[in-house]
Order: structure tokens, then sequence, then C-alpha cells
């Protein structure tokens, strides 16, 4: 379970987070919709623990854990996963060598056996199948001369396989054709079951048709102003967020 | 005073018998001394003032056991003990005789250090693929363990026939304080093709001097790629010239430098005749109070028609104190030539260190990493299995000394 309370932050000396309460339990998907600007993205930074950002006040707890309190690399091997908005380019790091190594890391902070190159394959194979990902996928630099699409999907493939206790859609859905758009949604419904829980961040309400959020959440100007079921984003959808701000 | 007076104490004579080239290379070497920053050729590396703490001199006591440098290969290897060829731990092929001093470097007034190793060049060997033959792999290996300050110069010349090939490797390991001035003299006939992959890793009280002298005739192919991380000061001076048409060089070299370490690559690559390709991509991570060197210089001379030369050279700095000086220079006579150069310097990208992180990889295997990816595109020309895994184990065993 993530209970987020009070959660306040900064970059630059700028206010991006003013007390941001949410609680998502486990097994449950939520969403978080709100317009540019809003501290969306921020929230998901602060979460995985990217630096740059200053935590100003309040607590961020993973199943009783702070996760304020570690390293990037420990909330991953605690069962944080973010799926990042922009895919960052690896150039000279194989993505098979590099999803790998991140696997293993994660399995052996958390006392797993580490997989060998063979069993690695095979896992990561079939995963590629179910994503409808090239075969070439992971013979490339990791997301080097990789399009939009493909690079979106390289996330989803190591959510896959790294399967998170708690993955962070930071605007996943961004630049995504409708037949990726499915494949992302499938590869997040699949991970679904009562030990995975996600934040999706999202702009559009179009890739909540293909993941259905237990719970929506509207952020602006740093704090949740409104919490409703799925039928709050078609609302957002039709109105949009215009006035939200104020409330 | 170690200036020149080691060669003082060197009987000419009794070393070298009736070559008289020798006595010649010293009064060369003598007159001009030490390399210092005066030299234009050596502005960033100042050898003189490196060797100050030196008391040079030639080596004479037994050999020490190196087995521990030694790669475990079934390949056929040449090994050289303090400088010295060892015949009973090598294994020749055919193809490899002992060093025959009338074979040995000439003085040149432009290359103090080849002159040096003219004048006192003991040992090396020659090697001499037939036209027409793949002769394979051969490792020519260095390891040195010195009580007293030697000089170590051998001389080594390399010949590929016509239509021949080689894939030689060199590995260079040592213990204590010494000097090791190499000479390696490469001559490429026609279509020939020599693979040369060179892993620099002397002891880290050691001075390395290395000129490789390359002259490529038609239709052949140099595929060199060195790796220098060891000795407190190195500088690999390759002198790269394309004598006949549709010839082919890839140089490429990386350091990896840490503590107090100077590292210096140097590389002249003169086309001389037209349809040839020079590709270069040094690459220098330097962590510490370490300074690299590169200074690369393409000439094309007015003849050299249709050259296509590219150099790319790129510095990762992983501390405030480290420092790269970097002088690409390009001399084009001809007008109907391709030529780009390029240089680069930064730091560990902290957009990339949060991506690796954030997957559950630890902040020293993520830096790692992304070290190790900045070193690939020079690893590129070395195609040999054997080869690779002795760079990638010391690369390995560079981030476990705990630079990073």
């Amino acid at each position: 379970m993530l209970e987020i309370k009070g959660l306040t932050a900064k970059i630059d000396d700028k206010e991006i987070l003013r007390g941001i309460d949410l609680t998502v339990p486990d097994g449950e998907v939520h969403a978080i919709m709100g317009p540019n600007g809003a501290g969306k993205s921020t929230l998901s930074y602060v979460l995985s623990g990217r630096e740059g950002y200053e935590v100003t006040g309040g607590s961020v707890l993973f199943n009783g854990r702070d996760l304020l309190a570690i390293e990037p690399e420990e909330r991953a091997a605690a069962g944080v996963f973010l799926a990042f908005q922009y895919p960052v380019e690896l150039p000279g790091v194989g993505n098979a060598n590099f999803i790998r190594t991140a696997l293993n890391a994660v399995r052996r902070a958390r006392g797993e056996p580490e997989l060998d190159a063979v069993a690695f394959l095979k896992e990561a194979r079939s995963a590629i199948k179910a994503l409808k990902m090239p075969d070439d996928m992971l013979k490339r630099n990791v997301n080097v001369g990789f399009s939009g699409g493909e690079k979106k999907r390289n996330e989803i493939l190591q959510m896959a396989l790294l399967k998170p206790a708690l993955a962070l859609l930071d605007e996943t859905d961004s630049g995504l054709d409708i037949d990726a758009l499915k494949i992302v949604a499938d590869g997040v419904n699949a991970l679904r079951g009562p030990r995975f829980s996600a934040l999706v961040i999202t702009h559009y309400q179009r890739l909540l048709d293909h993941i259905v959020p237990d719970r929506v959440h509207v952020l602006a100007s740093g704090r949740i102003v409104r919490s409703g079921g799925p039928e709050l984003a078609l609302e957002l959808e039709a109105n949009g967020y215009a006035g939200l701000e104020a409330a | 005073m170690s200036e020149t007076a080691f060669l003082d104490r060197v009987d000419f004579a009794a070393r070298t018998g009736e070559d008289p080239n020798r006595g010649r290379a010293a009064e060369v070497f003598r007159a001009h001394g030490w390399p210092t920053r005066a030299d234009e050729a050596w502005h960033y590396t100042d050898l003189r003032a490196s060797l100050r703490s030196f008391d040079l001199t030639l080596p004479t006591h037994d050999a020490p056991d190196i087995g521990g440098m030694i790669p475990r290969t079934a390949t056929p290897k040449v090994i050289f003990v303090n400088g010295r060829f060892d015949e009973s731990l090598s294994a020749l092929p055919h193809f490899v005789r002992r060093f025959d001093h009338r074979a040995a470097a000439r003085a040149d007034r432009a290359l103090p250090l080849v002159s040096l190793n003219a004048a006192v060049a003991n040992d090396g060997i020659q090697i001499d693929v037939s036209g027409g033959t793949d002769a394979g792999t051969l490792f020519l290996i260095s390891g040195t363990d010195t009580p007293s300050q030697d000089m170590l110069a051998p001389f080594h010349r390399i010949a590929v026939g016509a239509g021949g090939s080689l894939t030689l490797i060199e590995v260079i390991r040592g213990a204590g304080r010494y000097m090791h001035n190499v000479v390696v003299e490469i001559a490429l006939a026609e279509g020939a093709v020599l693979r040369h992959y060179r892993l620099q890793d002397e002891s880290i009280d050691a001075v390395n001097v290395t000129t490789a002298l390359v002259d490529l005739r038609e239709g052949a192919r140099y595929e060199a790629f060195t790796l220098n991380c060891g000795a407190k000061l190195s500088r690999y001076e390759a002198h790269v010239t394309l004598s006949g048409p549709n010839a082919d060089v890839h140089l490429n070299a990386a350091q990896l430098l840490a503590g107090t370490q100077h590292g210096d690559i140097t590389t002249v690559v003169a086309h001389r005749a037209p349809h040839c390709a020079s590709r270069q991509t040094v690459k220098s991570v330097l962590a510490g109070s370490a300074r690299g060197v590169f200074q690369g210089r393409i000439e094309v001379a007015q003849q050299a028609q249709k050259t296509d030369g590219y150099q790319m050279n790129q510095a990762l700095l992983l501390s405030p104190d480290a420092e790269i000086d970097t002088k690409p220079e390009l001399e084009i006579f001809a007008d109907d030539v391709k030529c780009s150069h390029g240089a680069t310097i930064g730091a560990i990208d902290p957009e990339q260190m949060f991506y690796l992180r954030s997957r559950g990889i630890p902040e020293a295997d993520a830096r790692a990493m992304l070290i190790r990816a900045f070193l690939d595109e020079a690893l590129e020309p070395v195609t040999d299995e054997e080869a690779r895994s002795i760079f990638e184990a010391a690369i390995d065993v560079w981030w476990q000394k705990g630079v990073l």
C-alpha cells in the first residue's frame, strides 16, 4: 500500500507539490489527471527518487517503508517502477544487458537467485512477443534509434520483466497511436492482481478506456483537488480542467 | 642527474659490435635530451620533469618471475621479461624471429625517443608473415619486475606480406619503477591486414613511451586499438603513413587514468595516396587528478585525393580535478577530400544515472556501465574474442581499484 501524506516538494526554490494526500491500496490502479504544470511528473519523480527535487514536508510510506529515506535503486528493489515520460537513451549499452543487469540487481536485493543469460532470454523473448515488439529490441542499444512508441513499449517490457509492486506510469500514453496504446495497456493489465498497484499519470482520458482505474484523482496546482471513480475521467474529458484549480 | 647521463655509462661498442648506427643515434639523442614542453610535439607532456626522480640504468640483473602477468592462452606467444626475450616462456611460431640488431630503429631527429631506442635497444622480435598467408593470432607479452630503475628499450619489426594477415595481441604489465621505451615498426604490403590490439597496464610507478611507425601499401588494412591504464606517465605515439591507394586504417585508443596518472595519445596519420580511409576514435576516462592528452594530426598530401578521414576524441571527466588537453590538427593539401574531426568533454549524465538506478542498478554499477558504454565505440575494431576478454577484464579491474 502506498500512503502519501502532506507531501510538499520544490525544485529550484519553486514549490511544485503543495500537500499531496493520497492512498493507493494493494491491488488498485489509480489515475492521476490534471493540466500541464500541475505537478504530475514531479510527483512521479519524487516517488522514484530523482535528484533535484527537495522534499520540504510530508511522508511517503510504501508497505510501511519510508520511501523518501532510501536511494532510487533501493526503491526499485522495494518494488517501485517508474515508466518514464521520456525514456533515456543509453548509447553503448545493449538492451538485453541493461534489463538483465537491472533484473538481477533487483533479484539480488530481494534475496532471490539471479537469472543466467539463457533463462533471462527465455523470459525476455516471451515478454517481447506479448508486447508485439520486434525481435531485435533486445539487441539494440537502450532506446537508441527507437521511435517514440518503441521507447514506451520498452518501458513496459522492463516493467513486465521487473514485475514491480507499484508502477508509476508517467504519461506513458503520450505519443502513442491507438494500437501501441492497447499494447501498453495490455502490458499493465497483465500485471494487475492483489499485489500490484499503479499510479497512472495522464493528461487524457483515452488511456483509461484501456486501463480502467479504481480511482481517479485530479491534481491541480500541486494538490489533489478532486477524487472519484472512473466516471470522473469522463467528466473531465467533457468539461476540461477549467475551474478545478480554484477548487 | 638523470638527464642523459646514463648514456655515458653505456659501452656502445660492446653492445653493438660493428653497428655504427647506435653511436650516431646516441649522439642525436644526447644533442636533443629528454623532450620537454618546449618541444612542440611534447607540449602537454613533460617527459624530462617526470624522469627527474629516476636514476635510470640499463638492465643487468637476472630475470624475475612474471608468471602472474602472462595471460593463460594456448595461442602462440612471444614473451619479454624485463625487456629481454624469454625463450623458455615463449611459444614461437615459425614466422617470428628474435631481434637482429642490424634491424634496429634509425636515429630520427624529430623523434628523440626513437633515437634513444636505436642507441640502446638490445632485444626485440621480427615478425615476417609471408604473402597470402593468414598467420592467425600471436601474443606479444611484456612483463617487467625490476629492483633497479631500468630503462627497457625493445625494438620490434612487424612485416606482413602482400595479402597476408595477422592478429597481434600485446599485453604489457609490470611492477616496480622503470622506464619502457618501445619502438614498433610495422610494414603492411599490398592488401595485407594487421589487427593490432594492445593493453598497456604497466606498474603505476613506471613510465611507458611507445612509438609505433606504421606504413601501409595499396589496399592494406591496419585495425588497431590500444588501451592505456597503467604507468604514472605514458605516451602512445603512432605515426601511420598511408603510402598506397585504397589503404585503410582504424586507429582507436582509450585511456583509463586515476590518481595523478598522466596519459598521452599522440597520432599522426599521413595520407600520401588517393582513396585511403582513416578512422580514429579516442576516448579518455579521467578520475582523481589524472591528466589526459590527445594530439591527433591528419595530413593529407596534394596527391591524396578522395581521402576519407574521421577523427573523434572524447573525454569523460569523473572528477573536477581531472584534466584533458586535446589538440586535433588537420593539414590538407588535396581539394577533393572528406575529413571531419570532433572533440567532446563531459561528465556522467545524471539523467542516464537516474534511469539506471531507477531500475534497481546500484550507483557504482550504474556508473561502471555508463563508463563501459562510453568506451564501446573505441573498442569496435576489437573483433578477436580473446583480445576482447582481456580488455573487458582490464576495464573491470579498473572499477575495482576504487577509482569510482
